[in-house]
């Protein structure tokens, strides 16, 4: 399995009168097909390290490779190129833009990479969300929509670009048990079926406990960094 | 790109009233400004057209610039004369047939030669101070605006046998005379005639239809003891542009001082200069405050989307694609106001040239009058320019910080 992403010694502190470090050392190599779990307590800088290994920040110190490219020599458009390209992104809330439809917010960010025909994007875009069980929902307003539905729009979007990496910060935090259930089955299929890398903070103990690797926080240090058994899944 | 003006047009078409008023206030402006522009170029070139309407183009007097050349210095490169006593020469421009046949052979338009004094008409007891200008009817009906202000008469009457006068109705009236009158014209020179009164002019110049009078050039001559003598020539122009070009060739010709109407209205196109700078500052603050408006729309919408931004740069768009973003909704804001206001501008002018007012007030020519409107596409061009111009930087400051926004700093905020 080749390395996707490689961190080493990754260091973020925010500058501040009393300067806040957030991230502190953290090294670690996540490869193709994983589906990794970021837990911790309130604070602990999980947030912080996806943001990191997302490039929606920059670290202080520290060196970041995604598919073997240093980081930290790209400007700002090429860190924009790569999110874009290969990295998809689900957050604790939607982030869905409320004047689209749903069909057009999956369809933007092929948009904006242009390599698709309109005709091509909007067969995509459809695909990813009947494949995710929303095929009635195409041209419903994201207010329309129910939490978990939402949810899952907003991993087809993530999905629009077929990255490799899909990093998801608190992708179940605001729904409810059976929403939650749906969302992270999702989740888990886009490793299991689609061969993607999932890398997912979470306080729930419940879905920690069912994934492949589980990396733990505390004051922004990796205290433990285990592989759970295939078998646990 | 097609997704940033889809973004950019979807952001400003959500906020409909907010939208409606930062267009409206774009609009008023280029509206505002338009009309005023129009109205205030209107008056300048109709005051101008009058002017040049009424006055001589160029107007040769047999006056100097500068003292004559002595013979001494012109012999002797060390003399100099200062503070001499004029010669009298009273026989004013001198050689006048041959001064005139030269300038008839290049000037591009018409002249008129006339003897120019003072005198003092007596009638009923009364003295009134007068100029009196010795003419020839034929010629001078070319090129005299008064010619048009007859109210009885004209030019030609002066040729009617026996002295003849023409005067201002204002004069006739305070002297009590009217056509038919014969008055006594004393010259300073003493000389002393009857005049018949022949014709009478309202020019709607005080001045003039009060102190102007008009009479065959060789009674003038006689008058002011000044056989075959001509004192001033004035020029009407096919160009009156072109008066200060003919004057310095006149001056470098004849040596006599040719006065373009420039010149002797100076002091009004000065001010007519104050004027414009005075207008388009007023139209310059009205647009900048148009501006202001669109600034706040687009920084509040930038705020308001901070959120959006967010989501799109975690997408993976660019500082620069959000920059465009809001400078492209600024602009779309100053173009649709550009646009209103191009109706309004229009709209404010044709209602402008409609109304019809009359002026009060026995010293006017024309009794009803319309607003003089000028009407330019630049106006138009220059107005919506400044507006475009103006909600580009108002679009594009709020935009730069958009661009800058740290995406996690709005999503940590959000969770």
């Amino acid at each position: 399995m080749s390395t996707l992403i490689e961190a080493e010694n990754l260091t973020r502190i925010l500058p501040a009168i009393v300067p806040v470090t957030l991230v502190r050392d953290v090294s670690l190599m996540v490869s193709e097909q994983e589906f990794i779990a970021i837990t911790g307590p309130s604070g602990s800088g999980k947030s912080s390290l996806l943001y990191l290994l997302g490039l929606l920040d920059r670290p202080t110190s520290g060196t970041l490779r995604i598919e073997g490219r240093d980081t930290s020599q790209l400007d700002d458009d090429e860190l924009a190129r790569l999110r874009l390209e290969s990295l998809g992104f689900v957050f604790q809330f939607h982030f869905l833009l409320p004047e689209f439809s749903v069909l057009k917010n999956v369809e933007l960010p092929m948009r904006k990479a242009g390599r698709l025909s309109a005709s091509q994007m909007s067969e995509r875009a459809a695909g990813l969300l009947e494949d995710l069980g929303l095929a009635g929902h195409l041209d419903k307003r994201p207010d329309q929509l129910s939490g978990g539905q939402r949810q899952r729009v907003a991993v087809a979007r993530a999905l629009a670009n077929d990255p490799q990496v899909v990093l998801a910060d608190e992708p179940t935090g605001s729904l409810d048990s059976k929403s939650s259930e749906q969302v992270f089955t999702i989740l888990k299929d886009l490793v299991k079926k689609r061969g993607k890398t999932v890398i997912a903070v979470t306080h729930d103990m419940d879905i920690a406990a069912r994934v492949d690797r589980r990396i733990h926080l505390v004051d922004g240090k990796v205290v433990s960094d285990e592989r759970v058994a295939q078998a646990a899944v | 790109m097609r997704v940033i003006l889809e973004l950019a047009l979807t952001h400003i078409a959500g906020r409909g009233r907010q939208t409606l008023v930062a267009i409206l206030g774009v609009a008023l402006g280029v509206g505002f400004s338009i009309a005023m522009a129009a109205l205030m170029q209107g008056t300048e070139k109709d005051f101008i057209a009058q002017l040049v309407d009424t006055m001589p183009h160029v107007q040769i007097s047999d006056e100097r610039r500068t003292p004559r050349r002595q013979p001494a210095e012109d012999l002797f490169p060390a003399a100099r004369f200062e503070g001499l006593r004029p010669k009298e020469d009273r026989r004013g421009i001198l050689n006048p047939a041959a001064a005139v046949a030269s300038l008839r052979s290049w000037i591009p338009g018409r002249m008129a030669q006339s003897l120019r004094t003072q005198g003092v008409i007596r009638y009923a007891g009364r003295d009134v101070g007068v100029s009196v200008i010795g003419i020839e009817p034929e010629i001078e009906a070319q090129v005299s605006s008064v010619a048009g202000d007859f109210v009885e008469g004209s030019f030609d009457s002066l040729r009617a046998g026996g002295n003849n006068i023409v005067l201002g109705d204002t004069l006739a009236n305070r002297l009590g005379a009217s056509v038919g009158t014969t008055v006594q014209l004393v010259s300073p020179t003493g000389q002393s005639r009857g005049f018949k009164i022949v014709g009478l002019f309202h020019t709607g110049n005080n001045a003039r239809d009060e102190g102007e009078t008009y009479v065959l050039l060789k009674n003038a001559q006689i008058l002011s003891e000044r056989p075959n003598a001509i004192n001033d020539i004035r020029l009407r122009l096919d160009n009156p542009e072109a008066a200060p070009r003919v004057a310095r060739q006149i001056e470098a010709e004849l040596g006599y001082k040719a006065v373009p109407w420039q010149e002797a209205n100076e002091s009004l196109l000065e001010a007519l200069v104050v004027r414009n700078v005075v207008m388009y500052t007023v139209v310059g603050a009205i647009l900048l405050v148009a501006g202001f408006g669109i600034y706040n729309i687009i920084s509040t919408i930038t705020h308001e989307k901070a959120r959006d931004i967010a989501i799109l740069k975690s997408l993976g768009f660019t500082q620069g694609n959000m920059r465009s973003l809001f400078l492209i909704e600024g602009l779309a804001l100053g173009l649709g106001g550009s646009i209103v206001g191009w109706l309004i501008g229009f709209l404010l002018c044709f209602t402008l040239s409609q109304i019809e007012f009359k002026i009060s007030g026995a010293a006017v020519g024309r009794e009803i009058t319309n607003l003089p409107l000028y009407w330019t596409p630049w106006h138009y061009a220059i107005a919506s320019a400044f507006a475009l111009v103006s909600s580009g930087v108002a679009g594009y400051l709020p935009a730069r910080q958009a661009a800058r926004l740290n995406p996690v700093d709005i999503i940590r905020g959000a969770t």
